[in-house]
């Protein structure tokens, strides 16, 4: 069966349509992984979205149900070039199209996914919508309507309804809160893994609730959209810090950038993928990491200093960060830069115990290069 | 960590000759490092012995020596260099072993050479396979169960600990060499005994056998700062068992989830830093049992590789290239990705496309050997192809191969498939060259997916997407003529021959078809980062989707038509040439577009042209690319026969050809019509005719006189040919012939061509330049072995030491004749036979030859540059004028340069090494110095033969050569030989006053010669087989000779030149630059 989707701008591609019966609508991103498609289908943080892969066949190796980082999808929709339609490996328990059609996701393959990627990559991600290629007006005016991620609270519906808590593997070492802001399973399984207790909390779970929990740490997770309309966190972190160590992860990292009085901005097309390199400033070890967000911290507005223009056409360097911003807890240092478009990739604080980073060390999916920093956060709460 | 300072000069050891296992990928990995290690201004020292490389071009290095890459020459080099520092990791397993001994001799040590990239401690952790599983078991990294053995006796003790079958895996080689299966004691121990025979070191491990396992290899980059990074996973098609080398292989892999993917990259990066791997790139091999997911690392290459250059293809990452920035210093983050240039390189290449490699075999040259593949490798070359999914890859990737198929189904030159299923299934378990056709039969048979991944190992999933190519075909036919079905065809990688077989109607109107339904050809690029940045590569593939990326075409494009896959015949001399056509057209101000599908070549870089497309060399995807590109010329003349024979279908298209006319090509190449041409030109040729059945055959031989050389005309390349002595012979052979061609022999509309034979005549290869009315002899050269054996496999000596100047004179002026009388605009090469002073022609190519590369380098005239003005349009005199053509024909200034063909025999040893009108060699060297036997001398050190000054020599003679052979003997007495010989020799050589010693014949007595050679009492054989009879005791004296390593001559001109160059010792006293040759000559 014959499918479409028609981005906000009226661009049309066409593609067979897979998974779920009906129309889809929403924010069209790329990732460039090349592996991981049931993790990233299962993130959290794309909610909202319509997922494009841009490795070509997908499907492969099935989907199992260890491998989900929620209970069920979050994103809207699912763009692929070649679905495979028969699973093998070893660990698999389905085929991927039936996973996708009980989980109600509208999906599209033999598409051009690279030309589709290119223009996302030159016009920026935008509102699209999926669905039967007899449908293109409905679709088009379903994107045109399509308000875009900026403004919308979207960790508040993704997050838990109730608050949780995880044991320890092994013997427990400290106890730590999580904020459920879109938290994919493998964090919390990290945090478990190292003698963690975990509590994982609601979005809008305020200070003193989690202080009443003694807990040692609080985590503030990965999850959707535009940090800025998440404001029941970000006053709730404002109130921890100082009083307990915080580390924050993706969304995490922007609504503690934000309650340290910084600004966030939405990037043209966001990262997302499992290839980006990113420079510790400590030592200028560099990383490949695992990112899925579509706005950064902007620390020069804690400065006083204009940001300097991005070279065009050179590698970004280090001075594209300001070397340190003083915020409403004291000073901040960045701590992790991308080196592929010089933005913020992680801070610390100097004044309270708080630090994060924007990309995902705990992979899933993804390179484990930057699992060392769960080490870091057991550190700072034992 | 910027680039170091404290060293300056760099010497970088190439990989000798092209052999199975070791093949021109190490040209594209040493000529990347050493341009960007120059561009660095390090002054870079080469050694590397064979001529035909881009490496070992003068501009190239600071100085190169085209010298023997052994031991005691390296360290002479690095006597007169001194050179601060060494890369011993871009010159294969050739490189990495000559470092280790000049390690252990102290050379470094006294000279205070560093080595960088990787150093000796984790050179031998990688390669010494012991010492690598302990390094494993330390980091937890699981390998095979095994144990290393060094006598036979305790691989005995071994196997009752690991089990039948037990593979067996010697340390510190290359493509598999002296691997193999033991399936019971008796196997065991001869795999044993060669394999302690073919490590260095004389070790083997003897270890569980994980056949049938899925196999991958991963990439790996580390930089001093301990960064690492993984450039691409590949996985296999076949599964352990089948050498990687051998393998379909499929970048990037498919089958893995991302644990599964992310566990083996953390184990691939744990293995660097484990070995010690300090800088550069490694390949690390897993196996993966695909039941459990159980993993083990089979082995790690501390070093550039075939792999690495695949991947380097495959991602547009290069991989050399970093290496060599890595090992001075730099880290991966602080050098800029090329084809961003905005992004570091410190990341991951993601791929948004698929890549599949297929070997390219060429068992039917070796007539002795089974076509069935095993942990040796046997392929002599690759293809690779790019698709945006697997089965579209599959199918470019089996008609790039140039095997005569255009797909992997629905295909008009396929055999139609014998027996039943059952049957097939069976022959599917036995991995072979046709296995991947024989497993799409099969489905097509009805087979299910389970049951042919069951039996060939290939996991389900590729069998799958197999099944789809089959579904497909099956759409198409019932869909006659029906465009809708275009689009998934192509998009499924159909050419249009195989969608005109379905349809049964010409290629050209699925064309028509396909251009009137909109259905074309789009392209795409390369880039690294999937379209996630913007990329300024000219690197193209050419897929069916909406958008094409290639930009719009210029006007002064000129496109060269690449080689192919690597073939005996046709290998890395003719990339060399299209190579410098890329150069020299840019520096005349033209955009050279290349087209081509070897991913292990120069040409196939994307630095080398202005645009790259990686494209089968079909008519369909080279006329695509034509109608892209808009050039203004398109050179066909210098790739060999794949561009050659795609002139014909690009002239009838209206695409301008540059240089020579298809027209004068076919002339050329079709031997009834050149005869004719000869007579006409008074250019003497053998007496020849044609005969379009069997009783014609007998009339013609009989007419022209035996001995005859029969060729069928319908096989290229030397292939199927047959000198025949007489006409029981000649019936015999007829008789075979029908049976190669399971009686499918159209003799009459393709006939034999039967000419007479020239015995024992000289054979001269000449290569010139015409430009329409003057003709530039660019080299004459004299060949070592008679004619008869094929100019691809006789050395060759250059300028010509026994020819009379009169005779040069008389070849050079029908050389001059023949250009003029082809209408050559171009590049010629003509090959002639001497025979008592009168000169014959034997055969004329209007087109590059294997020896363009050895002339040029001999004389410092690039042939194949100034061909490539020509045909553009310059002339002869005007390059004269501007000083690219010397005034005067180059005189080598008193050095001999010797071309010295290299052969498999030590990889094939069923197969009798005797030398035939067939071409069987895969490489060459080149040895230059004052004497003739000197530059000999180099050259068999440098092909790898150790011939002692003095020793015990065994000789035998066939009638013809007993007369000459008697001077050989001499001289090979006067030398210090004690000369062993049978009853017919010996007696022969007695009554000529030799002392000899008799012995016994094969198999009838104590003095065995085949029982001598195995216990190390023959130091040198001589050996000259009678025309076809060459079976019985010589040839088990040849294969015993091949399996110890014993020297062996099969003519008696090469003897005699052995003799001479024993006279001159090893040479290497002559050790000296290609530069100094050059500034000689030119003085
Ligand atoms: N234990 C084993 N069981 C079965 N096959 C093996 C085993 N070890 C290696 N092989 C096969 O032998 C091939 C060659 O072995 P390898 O050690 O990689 O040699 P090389 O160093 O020449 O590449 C591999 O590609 C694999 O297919
Ligand atoms: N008439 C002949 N007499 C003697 N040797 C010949 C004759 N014709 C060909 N040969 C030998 O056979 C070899 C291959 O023949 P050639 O015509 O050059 O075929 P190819 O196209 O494979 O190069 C030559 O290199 C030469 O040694
Ligand atoms: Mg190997
Ligand atoms: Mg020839």
């Amino acid at each position: 069966m014959s499918g479409a989707l028609v981005l906000a701008d009226g661009t049309v591609l066409t593609g067979e349509r897979i998974g779920a019966r009906g129309t889809a609508v929403g924010e069209v991103v790329f990732t460039t992984a090349m592996t991981g498609y049931q993790e990233i289908l299962t993130d959290p943080s794309y909610a909202g979205q319509i997922i494009t892969m841009t490795a070509p066949h997908i499907g492969n190796y099935g989907v199992n149900d260890a491998d989900d980082q929620a209970g069920a999808p979050a994103c809207r929709g699912l763009i692929v070039r070649a679905l495979s339609r028969r699973a093998s490996n070893h660990r698999a328990e389905g085929e991927l199209d039936d996973y996708l059609e009980r989980h109600d996701i509208v999906a599209l393959t033999g598409l051009d996914t690279r030309r589709l990627t290119r223009h996302l990559r030159t016009a920026g991600a935008m509102a699209g919508a999926i669905g039967s290629d007899r449908d293109v007006r409905v679709l088009r005016e379903l994107a045109a309507a399509h308000g875009g991620m900026s403004g919308r609270d979207l960790a508040t519906e993704v997050t838990c309804d109730g608050s949780t808590r995880v044991p320890a593997a092994g013997r427990p070492r400290a106890h730590v809160v999580a904020y459920d802001l879109g938290m994919k399973r493998d964090i919390v399984s990290q945090l478990s893994a190292r003698g963690m207790e975990v509590t994982v909390v609601p979005a809008g779970t305020p200070a003193a609730a989690v202080l009443a929990e003694r807990p040692d740490g609080v985590f503030l997770s990965n999850g959707p959209g535009d940090p800025e309309p998440v404001h029941a966190t970000i006053a709730a972190v404002r109130d921890l810090l100082g009083r307990v160590p915080v580390f924050g992860i993706c969304l995490g990292h922007q609504i503690l950038g934000l309650a340290l009085g910084a600004r966030t901005y939405k990037l043209p097309f966001g990262h997302h993928g499992g290839n980006h390199p990113v420079r510790r400033l400590s030592d200028g070890r560099v990383e490949i990491t695992s990112q899925n967000h579509g706005f950064a911290v902007d620390l020069w507005t804690l400065t006083r200093e204009d940001p300097p223009v991005p070279p065009v056409g050179e590698m970004p360097g280090p001075r594209l960060l300001p070397t340190a911003a003083v915020g409403r807890f004291g000073r901040i240092r960045p701590t992790h830069q991308n080196l592929n478009d010089g933005t913020l990739e992680g801070l610390a604080c100097d004044d309270v115990a708080a630090f994060s980073v924007q990309y995902h060390p705990e992979a899933a999916p993804g390179p484990n290069d930057a699992l060392g920093l769960f080490d870091e956060f057991v550190s700072a709460v034992t | 960590m910027p680039r170091r300072t404290d060293i300056d000069s760099i010497l970088v050891i190439g990989s000798g000759p092209i052999i199975i296992g070791q093949a021109c990928e190490f040209d594209y990995s040493g000529t990347q490092a050493v341009k960007v290690l120059r561009a660095d201004g390090f002054r870079v020292v080469l050694v590397n012995s064979n001529p035909a490389t881009i490496m070992t071009d003068p501009e190239l290095a600071d100085a190169t020596y085209i010298e023997p890459i052994t031991p005691e020459a390296v360290a002479l080099i690095i006597a007169r260099e001194r050179p601060d520092a060494l890369l011993p990791t871009l010159g294969g397993q050739t490189a990495l072993n000559v470092t280790m001994a000049l390690a252990e001799s102290g050379v470094f040590d006294e000279y205070g050479v560093e080595l960088i990239g990787a150093g000796v401690d984790a050179i031998e952790a990688a390669e010494d396979r012991g010492r690598f599983k302990e390094i494993m078991g330390s980091i937890g990294i699981a390998c095979a169960r095994s144990h290393y053995v060094t006598s036979i006796e305790a691989a005995l003790g071994a196997v009752s600990d690991v089990g039948y079958p037990a593979m067996v895996r010697p340390s510190y080689i290359l493509g598999g060499g002296g691997t193999g299966l033991a399936h019971d004691e008796a196997q065991l121990r001869s795999i044993v005994a060669a394999g302690l025979d073919t490590s260095p070191i004389g070790e083997v491990l003897i270890e569980e056998s994980v056949m049938g396992w899925k196999e991958f290899e991963l990439e790996v980059m580390r930089d001093r700062a301990d960064n690492a990074v993984v450039i691409c996973s590949i996985e296999n098609l076949d599964p352990m068992g089948v050498h990687t080398g051998d393998s379909i292989t499929v970048a990037p892999a498919m089958t893995l989830s991302d644990r599964e993917y992310q566990e083996m990259r953390d184990e691939a990066i744990a293995c660097l830093r484990a070995v010690g791997v300090e800088t550069g790139g490694s390949n690390v091999q897993f196996a993966v049992d695909p039941a459990t997911g159980r993993r083990i690392v089979v082995e790690m290459n501390p070093r550039v590789s075939r792999s690495s250059a695949l991947a380097s293809k495959a991602t547009g990452f290069p991989i050399a290239k970093i290496a060599a920035k890595l090992a001075v210093g730099y880290t991966l983050d602080e050098i800029p990705n090329d084809i961003t240039g905005a992004t570091p390189s410190s990341f991951e290449p993601a791929l948004d496309y698929v890549v599949v490699k297929i070997p390219r075999f060429d068992f039917a040259k070796f007539p002795a050997l089974d076509p069935v593949l095993g942990t040796s490798m046997q392929s002599v070359g690759e293809a690779m192809a790019i698709g945006r999914t697997f089965p579209e890859a599959l199918q470019k990737g089996l008609r790039s191969l140039e095997t005569g198929r255009c797909g992997l189904v629905a295909d008009p030159s396929a055999e139609a498939t014998t027996g039943t299923l059952t049957e097939l299934l069976a022959r599917l378990a036995i991995p072979s060259p046709e296995r991947i056709f024989s497993a799409a039969d099969a489905l097509q048979m009805g087979a299910s997916v389970d049951e042919v991944a069951a039996v060939t190992g290939y996991d389900p999933w590729f069998v799958d997407q197999m099944l789809e190519i089959v579904e497909v075909a099956a759409e198409v036919a019932t869909s006659r003529e029906d465009p809708t079905w275009l689009r998934t065809a192509k998009r499924y990688g159909f050419s249009d021959a195989q969608i005109a077989h379905l349809w049964e109607i010409g290629a050209d109107e699925v064309t028509a078809l396909r251009s009137a339904a909109g259905v074309m050809r789009t392209y795409k690029t390369v880039d690294t980062c999937a379209a996630e940045f913007e990329a300024a590569t000219p690197y193209f593939y050419g897929t069916f989707e909406d958008e094409n990326e290639a930009p719009v075409a210029g006007d002064r494009t000129v496109i060269v038509l690449g080689s192919g896959p690597n073939r005996i015949g046709q290998g890395i001399e003719f990339d060399y040439c299209c190579v410098h056509a890329t150069l020299e057209l840019a520096q005349a101000g033209y955009e050279p577009v290349m087209v081509n599908c070897n991913p292990e070549t120069v040409s196939t870089d994307y630095d080398t042209s202005s645009r790259l497309y990686f494209e089968p060399l079909t008519p369909e995807d080279v006329l695509d690319v034509v109608a892209q590109e808009q050039p203004v010329a398109v050179i066909v003349q210098l790739g060999g026969q794949t561009p050659l024979s795609l002139s014909v279908p690009l002239e009838a298209a209206g695409v301008p050809i540059a240089g020579t006319t298809p027209e004068a090509i076919a002339l050329a190449e079709d031997r009834e019509r050149f005869a004719a041409l000869c007579d006409e030109l008074a250019v003497p040729q053998p007496a020849s005719g044609t005969a379009r059945n069997p009783h014609e055959a007998e009339q013609v031989a009989m007419g022209i006189g035996f001995p005859v050389l029969i060729r069928p005309s319908f096989v290229l390349g030397g292939r199927g040919m047959r000198i025949v002595d007489n006409v029981d012979e000649l019936r015999d052979y007829v008789g075979s012939l029908y049976a190669r061609t399971h009686g499918e022999m159209d003799l009459a509309n393709e006939p034999l061509l039967i000419d007479r034979f020239l015995e024992s005549a000289i054979e001269v290869d000449v290569d010139a330049i015409c430009d329409g009315s003057e003709v530039y002899i660019g080299g004459v050269m004299e060949h070592v072995e008679q004619a008869g054996i094929h100019s691809g496999d006789s050395a060759c000596v250059i300028p010509p030491p026994t020819l009379d100047p009169a005779v040069v004179k008389e070849i050079e002026e029908l050389t001059i004749r023949l250009a003029h009388g082809l209408e050559v605009c171009g590049l010629l090469n003509i090959q002639f036979a001497v025979k008592d002073g009168e000169v014959w022609v034997i055969e004329a190519n209007p087109r590059a030859s294997r020896t363009v590369p050895f002339v040029s380098k001999a004389t410092g005239v690039p042939l194949a540059r100034i061909a490539t003005r020509v045909m553009m349009g310059d002339s002869i005199a005007e390059l004269r004028a501007a000083g690219l053509l010397p005034t005067t024909p180059p005189a080598l200034a008193g050095r001999t340069a010797i071309k010295e063909a290299v052969l498999p025999w030590k990889r094939f040893p069923a197969e009798d090494r005797v030398l035939g009108p067939e071409m069987r060699a895969t490489g060459e060297v080149m040895g230059i110095a004052p004497t003739v036997g000197a530059a000999y001398a180099k050259a068999l050190r440098a092909a790898g033969h150790v011939v002692p000054t003095s020793g015990t020599v065994f000789i035998s003679l066939n009638d013809a050569d007993k007369p000459e052979g008697i001077r050989l003997a001499h001289r090979l007495a006067d030398l210090g030989y004690r000369i062993l010989a049978t009853h017919g020799t010996a007696g022969h050589l007695a009554r000529n006053g030799l002392d000899v010693t008799h012995v016994d014949k094969v198999g009838e007595g104590p003095w065995d010669p085949v029982r001598l050679i195995e216990d190390g009492r023959i130091d040198l054989v001589i050996n000259t087989p009678s025309g076809t009879r060459a079976r019985g005791d010589g040839s088990s004296i040849r294969q015993a000779a091949t399996r110890h390593n014993v020297p062996c001559i099969t003519t008696v001109r090469g003897g005699r030149l052995l003799a001479e160059s024993l006279r001159a010792g090893g040479g290497l006293d002559t050790v000296a630059s290609l530069q100094s040759h050059h500034a000689r000559a030119s003085d």
